[in-house]
């Protein structure tokens, strides 16, 4: 062997020791006061004023808490941080009853007074804070800000007009008009009490704006010192690195069974799911349809549902003939083959939508009027009204868009198309990508008939029903007294048990009225360690670590 | 030899003037925006517009670029969409991350690439050679994110030797004054942390050198081959040297030389492939960031993101050329007549 090769040869020796001493040096290491979740992606701030995306609402209900909770697993409101409420008769004034000794993490107290900071500071906001994407929750619920700036996009106008302190413990909210609906937007990460002492001692509304009108935070609160009353607190964040937080010792309610909790954003969906079986991670959110077999056939894994909280629709513009007559809107109904559209294209992961909100809202009627695939009776419908077969309509899909409820439209709207032709239509397709040009075709009540959907913000039916038919809108093209009245009645209507009686008469009458046909709710999973207990997936990604434990 | 220097520094200009228009227009070409991004099913018409004027991304692109170069030339990146930090705090974060694996991958490519060719072309024609050019060949055949998912599967989730993401396991905690953790690690005088970032870097290397493994491979034993045949080898050979030592002296010092320039042209392939690489590993570098971005339309974070790896990658390059001219006199000859 000449030097050369001997060389070589050593060289590659002490490479395979190297390796081989790393290799053994692998310990796995799982301790049951740790856990690790595995994120989609970075949190953009921990300030729930100014976050509306799901990955910073993960972590943001860990450290701060609202002034009402969720039942978890469900959208019914229960007592957080205050433990009771009422509205006035004029439904315009809430007065919340606050719990006692409870404290920020920098120890000064949450009172009536810490309330109001709050929601001053959101109301106050100026400059950049008005961008829809900053403060996209607070303009959706209470619209605009008390200072109206034009170019800002925020609405003019606000739900909110002022906050009193009645005592240390009581505070009432004042609103300009009657509703219902703010009360579960409330226990929105972005409703969250933070300290106002730690607010101003680390300038969460400190920036400056730049050349482009860009708002860039100079203060360190939204990203060292979040200060909230939740059973977690921040430790330290190293962004695409690790984000860990610790138990609050100081925490008023049940202390959580886990000490650190650490958030590792993994961007890929493939990496999350071997991260999980290497023992990485213990769990993780967004499982692709495709992984669901492999979690589900690996013993040391289980899958989690978390119960549908989005609709997907075939809509119908009543005001482009025909679609004004009722008895072809419920021909286009009795010609969709729902059913078979959700067993071919959602992995068993949907269920066939038979009303505009989600089955896990209060509210869901029940017993509305059915229309299950039959195309003869379609084609019945349509020779009753006069019509000569086949009926043409403009059905629209978008392209380059995957929402929950609708993965791929263009497969979506071939199988409706295929079975709209055989209930007595002639489909002719229109095509557009999903922003601006298909989502402003539908808004400015350009297609007639139309794939839609929508994902809940909160737990309230007027996230769902309202939005799409409290008011006169161009891409349902229709005016219906009744229907706006019931709607608007039940936001505003202060009694739980009424509004859910109104919202399950209004489900009925939109039914029958067949504005669109409801088509889809889906069900999206989250895989986890089978050691890991007390998950309860929220319809509305409010999840509480807090009652997890490993073990 | 000054005079060379200034030359290649004086191209810089056109080179990194011409990059800038490119990166500039590429991602405005790129379908969606940062309002659809951030938006989502509610990126009405109306809030895509307020958007855009938020961000002066409504302006005329002319207008647009020219307020972009005005504040590069000052070293400023712009601000990222999405965390409002500056990009070039972003960068000094995660830079030195993407540069550790980079190094590590090409640790690996060169390491393995320079014996495997060489004795490839040593058993020229035989098993070893078929066997070792085959390898190559998938090296540069296969994509990066299959065989990192490969690797994953076989080392970590079968076997349950290696991690399959990030830099260092989340439960160890060391300071990082220079956010390179290997480094970082020693510093802190921590070997537990210092062999957790190495088993966290072996298979990111592996996938990201692969490249670089198969066509330093298929250069060396290339050059290996056309050297062997040379005069002055036979000579030395007829000679009676001993084997080793006409290997040595004779077949690879001479061979190495494109080997050289091919390692040195490698680096740009190392740092465009960590985009891939650092996202199937969830490896925090510049490469995932990048990614990232382009997901969210973060147009700051891709511009001056692109911007700073092409500028590395040109003053890399830079440094083979002039270390090049050191080595062969004939390019700064060439540089003179030129």
């Amino acid at each position: 062997m000449g030097n050369l090769t001997k060389a070589f040869a050593a060289f590659g020796l002490v490479a395979l020791i190297v390796v081989a001493v790393a290799f053994g040096a692998r310990t796995h290491k799982s301790a049951s006061d740790t856990l690790v979740f595995g994120s989609s992606a970075d949190p953009v701030a921990l300030d729930g004023a100014l976050i509306s995306d799901g990955e910073s609402g993960r972590v943001v209900i860990q450290i701060f808490q609202g002034l009402v909770g969720l039942k978890p697993g469900t959208t019914t409101v229960v007592p957080m941080l205050a433990t009771s409420w009422k509205s006035s008769p004029n439904g315009k004034s809430w007065t919340f009853t606050l719990r006692k000794n409870v404290k920020f993490t920098d120890g000064t107290p949450f009172d009536a007074s810490a309330v109001c900071a709050n929601f001053n500071r959101w109301y106050n906001f100026t400059g950049s804070f008005q961008n829809p994407s900053a403060t996209y929750y607070w303009q959706t619920v209470f619209g605009g800000f008390k200072k109206y700036d034009p170019k800002s996009g925020a609405p003019k106008g606000s739900l909110y007009q002022s906050c009193k302190v009645n005592s240390a413990g009581s505070v009432t909210i004042n609103l300009t008009a009657p509703s219902a609906s703010f009360l579960a937007a409330l226990s929105l990460p972005s409703f969250s009490m933070e300290s106002p002492t730690a607010m101003n001692k680390y300038g969460a509304n400190q920036g400056t704006v730049d050349a482009n009108g860009v708002f860039h935070p100079t203060g360190t609160y939204s990203t060292q010192h979040p200060t909230g009353t939740g059973p977690y607190m921040l430790q330290s964040w190293v962004r695409g690195d690790k984000l860990v937080l610790v138990k609050n010792p100081n925490y008023w309610g049940p202390p959580a069974h886990i000490q650190t909790l650490i958030f590792r954003p993994i961007a890929d969906n493939a990496a999350r799911l071997q991260a999980l079986q290497n023992g990485e991670i213990q769990g993780y959110d967004l499982v692709e349809p495709e992984d669901i077999p492999t979690i589900k056939s690996d013993s040391n894994l289980q899958l989690l549902s978390r119960p549908p909280f989005n609709v997907g629709i075939v809509g119908m513009n009543q005001a482009m003939k025909p679609m004004n007559n009722l008895a072809v809107r419920q021909a286009v109904a009795y010609g969709l083959d729902r059913e078979a559209v959700v067993k071919a294209f959602y992995g068993g992961r949907g269920v066939v939508a038979k009303e505009f909100q989600p089955p896990s809202l209060f509210g869901y009627s029940n017993s509305v009027k059915q229309y299950t695939y039959n195309p003869a009776k379609s084609q019945a419908l349509l020779k009753a009204a006069g019509f000569k077969l086949p009926v043409t309509i403009n059905f629209w899909y978008p392209t380059g868009v995957s929402r929950p409820y609708m993965p791929d439209p263009a497969k979506n709207f071939q199988a409706f198309a295929a079975s709209l032709s055989k209930a007595g239509f002639k489909v002719i397709p229109h095509a557009a990508p999903w922003t601006p040009d298909y989502l402003g075709a539908v808004e400015e009540g350009k297609a007639q008939v139309y794939l839609y959907g929508w994902t809940g913000d909160f737990g309230d039916p007027d996230d769902f029903d309202g939005v799409f038919f409290r008011t006169p809108q161009k891409q349902w093209g229709f005016n219906n007294p009744a229907i706006f009245n019931i709607l608007t009645k039940a936001r505003d209507e202060s009694s739980l048990s009424k509004r859910i009686a109104l919202y399950k008469q209004a489900n009925n009458m939109l039914m029958n009225f067949l504005p669109g046909v409801p088509y889809v709710h889906t069900s999206p999973a989250l895989a986890f360690d089978k050691n890991v207990h007390g998950y309860v997936p929220s319809p509305v990604d409010i999840q509480y670590f807090s009652s997890v434990s490993i073990g | 030899m000054l005079r060379f220097v200034v030359r290649r520094l004086l191209l810089l200009v056109p080179i990194l003037f011409g990059l800038s228009i490119l990166v500039f227009v590429w991602i405005r070409a790129l379908p969606g925006s940062p309002a659809q991004a951030l938006l989502g099913e509610r990126a009405t018409p109306q809030l895509i517009k307020e958007m855009n004027h938020q961000y002066g991304l409504d302006q005329p692109i002319y207008l647009q670029y020219w307020r972009y170069l005005e504040q590069t030339v000052q070293f400023h990146l712009g601000t990222s969409i999405t965390t409002q930090q500056t990009v070039m705090t972003e960068i000094g974060q995660r830079f030195p991350a993407t540069m550790q694996l980079a190094f590590a991958a090409g640790l690996f490519a060169i390491t393995f690439g320079i014996p495997l060719g060489f004795f490839a072309a040593k058993s020229y024609g035989r098993a070893f050679d078929h066997i070792s050019m085959a390898v190559s060949l998938l090296g540069i055949s296969i994509p990066i994110f299959f065989l990192a998912l490969l690797l994953k599967e076989a080392f970590a989730v079968e076997l349950g030797w290696l991690p399959t993401v990030g830099q260092m396991s989340v439960l160890i905690n060391i300071p990082h004054p220079t956010n390179f953790y290997l480094l970082d690690a020693l510093l802190a005088g921590n070997m537990h942390a210092f062999w957790d970032v190495t088993q966290h870097l072996i298979l990111p290397a592996i996938a990201l050198g692969s490249i670089p493994l198969a066509i330093i491979t298929r250069v060396t034993r290339a050059a290996v081959l056309d050297v062997q045949n040379e005069d002055y080898v036979r000579t030395a050979r007829a000679k009676g040297l001993a084997p080793g030592v006409v290997d040595y002296r004779h077949v690879m010092r001479n061979a190495l030389l494109p080997v050289t320039t091919i390692v040195g042209l490698q680096v740009g392939l190392l740092l465009s492939g960590a985009i891939l690489t650092e996202t199937v590993f969830a490896y925090p570098g510049i490469g995932s960031w990048l990614q990232q971005g382009i997901v969210d339309r973060n147009y700051p974070v891709i511009q001056g993101g692109i911007l700073f790896v092409a500028v590395v990658v040109v003053f890399i390059n830079l440094l083979v050329d002039i270390s090049y001219g050191f080595i062969n006199p004939r390019i700064r000859l060439s540089g003179k007549v030129g």
